[in-house]
């Protein structure tokens, strides 16, 4: 390798008016929103919900979150044209400042499948203050369970932690909302990978 | 390429997750070793965005934000490539910053430190690299600021970036620091930092983007991690 990586900071407590603006109500427009798809986007609209958890059990109230997914069809978005088509953006960002419980929450489509190898799930970026470089996990869904089954990457985690990594179904009013919770630390961290 | 891989995350370039003189980092960092997830670069895409998502003025921090005036403080330049691992220019990339103002404070409604806020400055800019990786930002100095971390504990001059590249997993949330920086001894998120990998967070004072009369200018370089140059099987 001819160069060395540029080392990660922190993304420290005053990411919003950055990162998430619109979000925060800052008068800047948001490049990325807790809105993955649009309401037209075809595919089993869901919301993603959770909260992050310190090694403590306190709620961080100051995490920032990425999502990435393919859309029904296991296809990544390749252009702003079809992102303007289809309105299935692929990118959710999110804070856990806004909300009165300081959740998280995401408005997606249930993903398809990226390979036919792989099972349903999304990518996550977690940010927050105190947390010196990102970490990447994954969410994967519970009414999956042949296809988690058969997945290469959740085979290749101790079974007593995959748990860690599945998304829980409820449907409330007619929505379908799988919880998401994100554990830093504990009984019940969160795995995370090397990507 | 479909085949390929991303470089592996180079650790020793990065802070550990747990760095006990900072203290958020003790309850917040993961303390199991991270699962191996070798995904093939096909599965590793960057979000979708372009130049038309960006506004003229996002670029420049000094005129982005103005009311009824201009920001007060030290105009300055910060410039640089991006690049990744191999030396390529990483182009079309999204740069994302944001920072304090002159007087040292955000205009993040959670910040609370007494010093003034500059009603023509919000502090946040972005843009995207060109042909050769480079990005180019025209703002304010920003200002140290006080934080609670421990007795006395302030924050060296900074400028926080954000950046995708090419692939998901060339993502890197970091800050840019400047030369000469007293505070840069004494701060634990810095000094988290491997020894060998902290000069490449302080930006270089260069003449030769500063311009006549108007900005000095900084240049800071940023290298993401790229297409591994042998291919592997997953």
């Amino acid at each position: 390798m001819a160069l060395k990586e540029t080392p990660s900071q922190t993304v420290g407590p005053y990411f919003a008016y950055g990162l998430c603006p619109q979000q925060y109500d800052f008068d800047l427009k948001s490049l990325f929103t807790p809105e993955l798809v649009s309401p037209e986007t075809a595919g089993e609209h869901i919301m993603l919900v959770g909260h992050v958890y310190d090694g403590e059990g306190n709620i961080v109230f100051d995490a920032m979150l990425e999502f990435s997914q393919v859309d029904a069809n296991g296809e990544y978005p390749n252009s702003r044209a079809r992102v303007a088509e289809t309105g299935f953006r692929g990118m959710a960002r999110v804070g856990t400042g806004t909300d009165p419980q300081h959740r998280y929450v995401v408005r997606t489509i249930k993903p398809g499948r990226a390979q036919p190898d792989e099972a349903p799930h999304l990518n996550v970026v977690v940010t927050m203050r105190g947390l010196l470089t990102h970490a990447f996990t994954r969410v994967y869904f519970d009414d999956e369970a042949a296809a988690n089954a058969a997945d290469p990457v959740l085979a290749s985690v101790p079974a007593a932690r995959r748990g860690t990594l599945i998304a829980k179904r409820t449907e409330q009013n007619g929505n379908v909302i799988y919880r998401f919770d994100i554990h830093m630390q504990g009984d019940q961290e969160t795995v995370f990978f090397d990507v | 390429m479909d085949e390929s891989t991303l470089s592996p995350r180079d650790f020793d370039s990065h802070p550990a997750y747990v760095h006990p003189p900072y203290r958020s980092s003790i309850l917040r960092g993961p303390t199991l070793p991270l699962i191996p997830l070798k995904e093939k670069l096909r599965d590793q895409r960057a979000p979708v965005y372009g130049t038309d998502d960006l506004g003229p003025l996002d670029h420049d921090l000094t005129r982005n934000a103005a009311r009824n005036g201009e920001p007060l403080g030290e105009r300055i330049i910060v410039t640089g490539r991006v690049l990744d691992v191999g030396g390529k220019p990483v182009r079309n990339t999204l740069v994302e910053i944001w920072q304090a103002n002159a007087a040292g404070r955000y205009v993040h409604k959670a910040d609370q430190h007494d010093a003034p806020l500059d009603p023509n400055f919000l502090g946040a800019g972005r843009c995207i690299t060109d042909n050769e990786g480079r990005y180019r930002f025209l703002t304010i100095k920003p200002g140290a600021y006080p934080w609670g971390n421990h007795t006395n504990a302030w924050r060296p001059n900074h400028i926080h970036f954000s950046l995708f590249g090419e692939y998901f997993g060339s993502r890197l949330v970091t800050q840019m620091y400047f030369p000469g920086d007293p505070l840069l001894a004494l701060d634990p998120i810095f000094q988290g930092t491997p020894e060998q990998a902290r000069d490449r967070l302080i930006s270089r004072f260069s003449i030769d983007t500063t311009q006549e009369s108007y900005a000095l200018g900084y240049e800071f370089d940023i290298v993401l991690r790229g297409p591994n140059q042998t291919p592997t099987e997953r």
